[in-house]
């Protein structure tokens, strides 16, 4: 279980690990400190290993930089929840082995506790006393992401094992 | 049914026939990352006991966010980049060559290609009519690595363009029109397919323009069925010999096709935070600016330098304001040299700059003070993007990020030209 932190639509990259710390990039610790910095200054702060990054429509968009789910996972994030994502942020979560779940988050709120059934496709706010159905990920996904990451993956089978 | 564009390139790096909604593996013919997400790239290899390229020749990789350095970080990881590609073979385009995107179209990527880049932006190559999409950096590695990667063959849209476009209205200007009116994520996981007889009249330059906005819809790729223009673009970077056809199937089936007539576009700015939120010329009022910026994998070519110093020729930029000018590629900068582009931009007091990105990802070259407000013919104008949350950004072409320096204030391009 763990807590709901909610943001807007259009949360994009630069939100998440802005350009002015390109430098950090290679130093995700450091980075991840400041991570979703310019949307909420006190998240990392807040952010308790477990909690939920809540969103509105096109969590991600913009630029391709891995580092942003790498850095909301690496703070403890255990999934992102959102109305819709943004395509290469969505795979990238995948990668780095961040769920990411596509769900009417009107119905959450900000501070909310919350619990998901990753493989069962159910959310459960415990706070609202509600249960939200999402879709599964692609099976491909699910692949990857149950194998901990694109790197474990392909470590695990040599090849694409898909 | 026959094959869109996207379904036709695929199928032949997977050695069937493909339609939309199939997740495949694809064989990849060109990889890219570039200094901000190269560096990752290199560390997943390490970690997947891989530091190898399955085609070294057509591995890139790019010093061209932060170059020339502005901190020993970014210093520590140029010299990443470039121990790996000695050690690999692969290709290193250093500071002062420029942006990824114009010199993966100048020099590496022909029609029917399958590019994958680690950078958003990637999408521009569609122009050439490749396949070229954004990844993230681990997807990217391992696709340097095995020369291939995993992909759902995308659903796709029709944008068809007729007519002429009106004076002083450009393919920068089109291309905002369109994300204005299909949103931000209006193509989200789906490619977009451009054509129509505006399209066919524009140059190569208009039509990079074109395919490297794509992903500021959302879209996976923003492909232009190759042709003369193609090649003719080709040829002038001496590589007339790549040039194939690729064109869709007068029946491949879209998702739906959005009609555009080209007369009707006007001149177009993107508003702060967000792409999608545009607005004509005319439906704006007084809006002061601090700082232009012309460049970008958007708009840094040749001839929107030249249109920017056709209107700034003989005046001065307005007192108030910061003009900097980055040429997209060292061939940009060189052409523009050489036929006195630059000569007239730098008399007008512009600041010019080394092939790069330069101010358009707020890393060094123009960050942008509290408060400011710049006016930039890049593609992206995400709160934060130059540097400071605490900043305002209007996108829009080059001919009224001119005019604007000229007065101060955006302005229509068509008073002055
Ligand atoms: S010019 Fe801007 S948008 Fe283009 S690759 Fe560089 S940072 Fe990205």
């Amino acid at each position: 279980m763990g807590k709901a932190h909610k943001f807007g639509d259009d949360i994009s990259t630069d939100l998440i690990a802005p350009g002015r710390l390109f430098h950090l990039r290679s130093n995700l610790p450091e980075l991840a400190k400041h991570v979703l910095e310019d949307a909420d200054p006190d998240f990392a702060k807040k952010v308790k290993k477990g909690d939920f990054v809540v969103a509105g429509r096109n969590f991600g968009l913009g630029s391709s930089r891995e580092h942003a789910p790498a850095i909301i996972k690496l703070a403890g994030v255990k999934a992102v929840i959102a109305k819709s994502f943004a395509r290469i942020f969505y795979r990238n979560a995948i990668n780095v082995g961040l769920p990411v779940v596509m769900c009417d988050t009107d119905k959450i709120d900000d501070s909310d506790e919350l619990e998901i059934k990753l493989e069962r496709g159910i959310l459960i706010d415990k706070t609202r006393g509600i249960e939200l159905d999402f879709p599964a990920l692609p099976k491909v996904m699910m692949t990857i992401l149950n194998d901990g990451g694109l790197v474990a993956h392909i470590k695990k089978h040599g090849d694409f094992c898909l | 049914m026959g094959q869109t564009l996207a379904e036709k390139i695929i199928s032949t790096h997977c050695k069937r026939s493909v339609t939309a909604g199939e997740i495949v593996v694809v064989n990849v013919d060109v990889c890219l990352t570039q200094d901000g997400t190269g560096p990752l790239a290199i560390s997943q290899l390490k970690e997947l006991d891989m530091e190898i390229a399955k085609n070294p020749k057509k591995t890139v990789l790019f010093i061209d966010h932060a170059a020339p350095s502005s901190k020993k970080e970014l210093s520590n990881d140029h010299i990443k980049l470039r121990d790996f590609a000695k050690k690999t073979g692969c290709m290193l385009s250093d500071i002062g060559e420029g942006v990824c995107h114009q010199v993966i179209n100048e020099s590496y990527v022909k029609p029917g290609d399958i590019l994958i880049g680690a950078d958003s932006h990637t999408c521009t190559g569609g122009a050439l009519c490749a396949f070229s999409t954004g990844m993230g950096s681990t997807d990217v590695a391992v696709g340097i690595a095995l020369g291939k990667t995993w992909m759902r063959v995308p659903e796709t849209i029709q944008i068809r363009v007729t007519g002429k476009l009106q004076k002083s209205v450009y393919a920068k200007d089109l291309i905002l029109h369109i994300i204005g009116l299909i949103g931000a994520d209006g193509a989200t996981y789906k490619a977009l397919e451009f054509s129509g007889d505006t399209i066919e009249g524009m140059s190569m330059s208009e039509r990079l323009t074109l395919s490297n906005m794509a992903v500021e819809a959302g879209a996976k790729a923003g492909l232009i069925a190759s042709d003369e223009k193609t090649r003719e673009f080709l040829k002038e970077n001496r590589r007339e010999d790549d040039y194939a056809r690729v064109a869709p199937d007068d029946d491949a089936g879209y998702e739906r096709t959005i009609e555009i007539d080209a007369g009707s576009v006007r001149p177009t700015i993107s508003f702060p935070h967000t792409v999608d939120n545009v607005k004509t010329i005319d439906e704006i009022k007084d809006i002061k600016i601090d700082q232009v910026f012309i460049g970008t994998c958007t708009n840094g070519r040749a001839d929107d330098l030249r249109i920017a110093a056709q209107i700034l020729c003989r005046k001065h930029i307005h007192k108030d304001v910061r003009l900097i000018v980055v040429p997209a590629s060292k061939k940009v900068y060189l052409d523009a040299i050489r036929d006195g582009t630059i000569e007239m931009l730098v008399e007008a007091g512009a600041c010019v700059m080394a092939p790069g990105c330069g101010a358009c990802l707020g890393v060094h070259e123009g960050v942008l003070g509290d408060g400011e407000s710049c006016l930039s013919t890049q593609n992206r104008n995400f709160r934060g993007r130059m540097g400071n949350p605490n900043a305002e950004i209007y996108l829009a072409s080059p001919a009224c990020a001119a005019a604007t320096a000229l007065s101060g204030r955006i302005t229509d391009p068509r008073e002055v030209l």
